[in-house]
């Protein structure tokens, strides 16, 4: 199972660098999406999968699922729920601002 | 002890700034000056332990997992140069005092110049050689902001940066001698380098070891072909010009070679390069003094000329020329910083140092001419037995008579030297005539300077006074600091030293015709100076290191601007590509060199249909929001995504996971659904099929990078897992049963409170972005 799932977080993240590479800023925005949630799957993967109970405490169980991994992406969901909406509120203005959503349009001033 | 030594001057440099703001009457300089007066005493104080053949040292750690040491230890040599750095020290300050008004900024200036005493002890003092590398750049840096003291002079500036670079890059190749060596030895300790130098001589990196080290050598004591940063220099304030570039600061690479003698000396390697570079420069350095027409100038060269006559001493490497070196360093020392504070005090008192407006000044300020007859003379070598000069001067034309290397193109060589070392010297002798008799006699041309001259105030004349008070009293009395400074620096130089004594007559020999003959002929010359002075205008300047100096600067800026230009394209699309590919390419190659990959199929969980199936789905719907033209088609496959996610983490028993997963997933896909609706339609992308091909390869490349790694990942454990103490310690510890709870709001609370910060931020960020909408700009 293990291997199956590095396999599907390594085509989530394909998918994500793919979408980032392209031109429109919306596009970019799902590629960070679907870049964190293979980065999540990954991190699960590097511990091991079903072994063990839930990791919650209960008398008498001796066995659980590692919970160390699912503490880090605790954490990684919600800040990457936090960019996620960054960027794409930062979208939104872009596009307001410049009227256009297109990167290589977007340059940046010469006297940068 | 040393340690307190070399940290004075730099806990002078911060306090001086303090003790400046609130005393602003008094100069700043008379707070600096007790610095290296109380440190010269102190150096004084432990002569007599040296002179019982002991040394002093003092070691703390600094860096012991790399084998660098603050331990400094003080022989003879380091103790000639450190009397050298405090006493010249002193004066300079001394001078300084009255050179510069008030109204300078004297705080850096004194900053700068404590930065520079502290590092310049640190460089003599050091026995671990990164540390001496360490102090070495320091002092690089500190010369630096004294030569660009004035910086809003385009000179300063120029003048400054060229240093910069010539020595730092001469200190780079040293860095990498030092490093090859300590290779070679197995440690990082002089003394124990010195101590093994056999494994050093034998070893194959003999020869790239002693290059490099002379590079450092050479760029930091102006020699052949590194020289031209020198008189570049001479833009600093004068108090700077006589203590960095004339006493000290120059001779670090003086020093350097001197430190290293015992392991390089008497190979014929050394003896060509160290001889033949400092012969040229000699030579070199003396004609082209006699061209120039500002006295800081001809001092410059003069510098240069008599730093290329210590070097050809040290080359030879005899007991008798290392005793010439080390006695021409403290000459050097005296008449050289004398004739530098007076040339300072012309330029004070007249406004001008180009001496084609100077002359007969010997009537408006008697003092500092006499003093800067007795310079120059001494440096000329003029012989009379009140001249320390002539002195040292005698023993190098002795040295070059009784050369060893008697055999091959070494013993050609050495035929040669006393024919060079006599050239080099007619030509001292002819600038140090030019330099006084330009200055002081003649007529005097008052029209053309800016004020008129009269003779310095007391407090200028004490220092040069004191310096040719030296020059008089060594002469007379050249035994004086033999036995007590000069033997000691020349058993470190050479480990082992028959006692010379110093005199002035020997007879008729060898050297004394050599010297009379310099008179005669530099009289001859400097008398037609006039004539034939237009000759140097003949030279075609196209061989000047000065041009190629420039030509590499100028080089280096175009090539590093186009390179940037080159991929600073502005595309954000490009910058990530290259990163990208950067990351595939180094991690693939190190997991190929290092054999990373494993593949192990005994410790897995059993493949279940339900979770394949979820995992296929999510794997499908990743790969089609490349294709999606529809907003909310997009949106539903990336929720499908999500959604799969967290049906994933109730599969793989993480429940806290699934719940936020599905909360989260919910109010993304809401504020997709809310942003899409104000944002453009998604549009089929309109890229050439090979840009197509590019994307796809790096995508592909990276995602398949992201599987090996995670695949190795799980099959090598090289470690026990830390998990166990937190199932065990959740409750005892945290009194949680949810194990993952514990960990962020207790184990891990800070990363919590710093997610929750990030989350924070974010929500500001999109508050001001939302906010600030319709006014146009986002600065409220």
């Amino acid at each position: 199972m293990e291997i199956l799932m590095s396999i599907l977080a390594g085509t989530l993240f394909a998918a994500g660098v793919y979408l980032i590479l392209q031109k429109q800023l919306l596009k970019i925005v799902l590629g960070t999406a679907l870049l964190s949630h293979g980065a999540h799957l990954f991190i699960l993967t590097m511990g091991k999968l079903n072994r063990g109970k839930p990791p919650i405490l209960i008398e008498g169980v001796k066995n659980y699922t590692d919970p160390l991994p699912q503490a880090l992406i605790l954490t990684s969901i919600v800040i990457s729920f936090g960019v996620t909406s960054f960027l794409l509120v930062l979208a939104y203005r872009t596009y307001q601002s410049n009227k256009t959503d297109m990167m290589d349009q977007l340059r940046g001033t010469d006297d940068e | 002890m040393l340690h307190i030594y070399i940290l004075l001057p730099f806990l002078a440099a911060l306090l001086i700034g303090l003790a400046a703001k609130k005393v602003d009457r008094i100069h700043t300089g008379w707070f600096v000056l007790p610095v290296p007066a109380v440190l010269f005493i102190l150096f004084i104080s432990k002569l007599p332990i040296l002179a019982e053949g002991k040394i002093v040292q003092s070691i703390a750690n600094w860096i012991p997992s790399l084998d660098i040491q603050l331990s400094f230890y003080l022989d003879g040599l380091s103790m000639l140069f450190s009397l050298l750095i405090t006493g010249i020290g002193s004066l300079v300050v001394l001078y300084s005092i009255f050179y510069l008004s008030k109204k300078e900024q004297l705080v850096h200036f004194y900053v700068y110049l404590l930065l520079f005493m502290g590092s310049m002890l640190g460089v003599v003092l050091s026995d671990n050689v990164f540390v001496l590398y360490t102090f070495w750049e320091f002092t690089s840096i500190s010369s630096f902001l004294l030569i660009g003291f004035w910086f809003y002079r385009e000179r300063s500036t120029y003048g400054a940066q060229k240093s910069m670079l010539v020595t730092v890059f001469g200190g780079l190749a040293m860095l990498g001698a030092l490093i090859l060596l300590s290779i070679t030895a197995e440690t990082n300790s002089i003394r124990e380098m010195i101590a093994n130098r056999s494994d050093i001589m034998e070893s194959d990196l003999f020869i790239p070891i002693l290059l490099l080290l002379l590079i450092g050598a050479f760029t930091k004591s102006a020699q052949f072909p590194f020289h031209s940063w020198l008189p570049d220099a001479m833009e600093a304030p004068t108090p700077v010009s006589a203590y960095l570039h004339s006493a000290t600061m120059v001779k670090a690479g003086i020093y350097l070679v001197a430190r290293f003698s015992l392991i390089f000396s008497g190979t014929d390697v050394f003896f060509i390069i160290v001889s033949g570079v400092g012969l040229i420069t000699l030579c070199l350095g003396s004609i082209l003094a006699s061209r120039q027409t500002d006295l800081k100038g001809i001092l410059a060269y003069s510098t240069i000329s008599q730093l290329g006559m210590i070097m050809t001493m040290l080359g030879f490497g005899t007991g008798i020329a290392t005793l010439a070196a080390i006695f021409h360093i403290f000459n050097h020392a005296t008449f050289k910083g004398s004739l530098f504070m007076i040339a300072g005090i012309v330029d004070h008192e007249t406004g001008t140092r180009d001496i084609r407006r100077l002359g007969g000044l010997y009537t408006f300020m008697p003092i500092s001419a006499t003093l800067a007859f007795f310079g120059a003379f001494s440096m000329a070598g003029i012989p009379l037995p009140i001249f320390n000069g002539f002195l040292s001067k005698e023993m190098f034309f002795d040295s070059s008579l009784k050369l060893e290397q008697t055999s091959g193109f070494a013993g050609t060589f050495a035929e040669w030297i006393p024919l060079l070392a006599v050239i080099g010297s007619i030509f001292t002798f002819v600038y140090s005539m030019y330099l006084v008799f330009g200055t002081f006699t003649g007529k005097a041309k008052l029209d053309q300077l800016e004020k008129k001259p009269h003779e310095a105030p007391i407090g200028m004349l004490i220092s040069p006074i004191i310096l040719i008070g030296f020059v008089v009293l060594i002469g007379l009395l050249p035994n004086l600091i033999n036995e007590s400074i000069l033997a000691p620096a020349v058993v470190s130089v050479t480990g082992d030293y028959a006692q010379i004594h110093l005199k002035f007559w020997h007879g008729l020999n060898g050297p004394l015709y050599m010297s009379l003959i310099v008179v005669a002929i530099g009289t001859i010359l400097a008398l037609t100076l006039k004539r034939w002075q237009p000759i140097y205008n003949r030279v075609p300047g196209k061989f000047s290191t000065d041009r190629i100096y420039q030509s590499i600067v100028n080089g280096l800026l175009s090539f590093s601007s186009k390179f940037t230009k080159f991929y600073m394209t502005g595309s954000l699309r490009l910058y990530t590509s290259i990163i990208l590919v950067f990351l595939v390419l180094a991690t693939s190659i190190f997991i190929y060199v290092t054999d990373g990959f494993k593949i192990a199929f005994d410790d897995l969980a059993p493949v279940t249909w339900p979770e394949v199936l979820v995992g296929f789905v999510m794997a499908v719907a990743a790969i089609a929001t490349i294709w999606m033209t529809q907003r909310i088609a997009a949106i539903i496959v990336i929720g499908v995504v999500g959604y799969g996610l967290s049906l994933l983490f109730v599969f793989f028993r993480a429940p806290d996971l699934a719940l936020t997963q599905l909360i989260v997933e919910t109010i993304t896909v809401a504020l997709f659904l809310l942003c899409f609706a104000h944002l453009p339609k998604l549009k089929k992308s309109d890229k050439k099929p090979s840009e197509k091909l590019v994307d796809f390869v790096i995508a592909a490349s990276t995602g398949a990078l992201l599987t090996i790694v995670a695949i190795s990942a799980h099959s090598s454990k090289f470690f026990e897992s830390i998990s166990k103490y937190f199932v065990d310690n959740s409750y005892k510890l945290g009194g949680g049963d949810n194990i993952v709870n514990v960990i962020l709001v207790d184990f891990r609370g800070l990363d919590t409170l710093f997610e929750i910060a990030v989350l924070g931020l974010a929500a500001l960020g999109i508050y001001a972005m939302i906010k600030y909408r319709d006014k146009g700009d986002m600065n409220p």
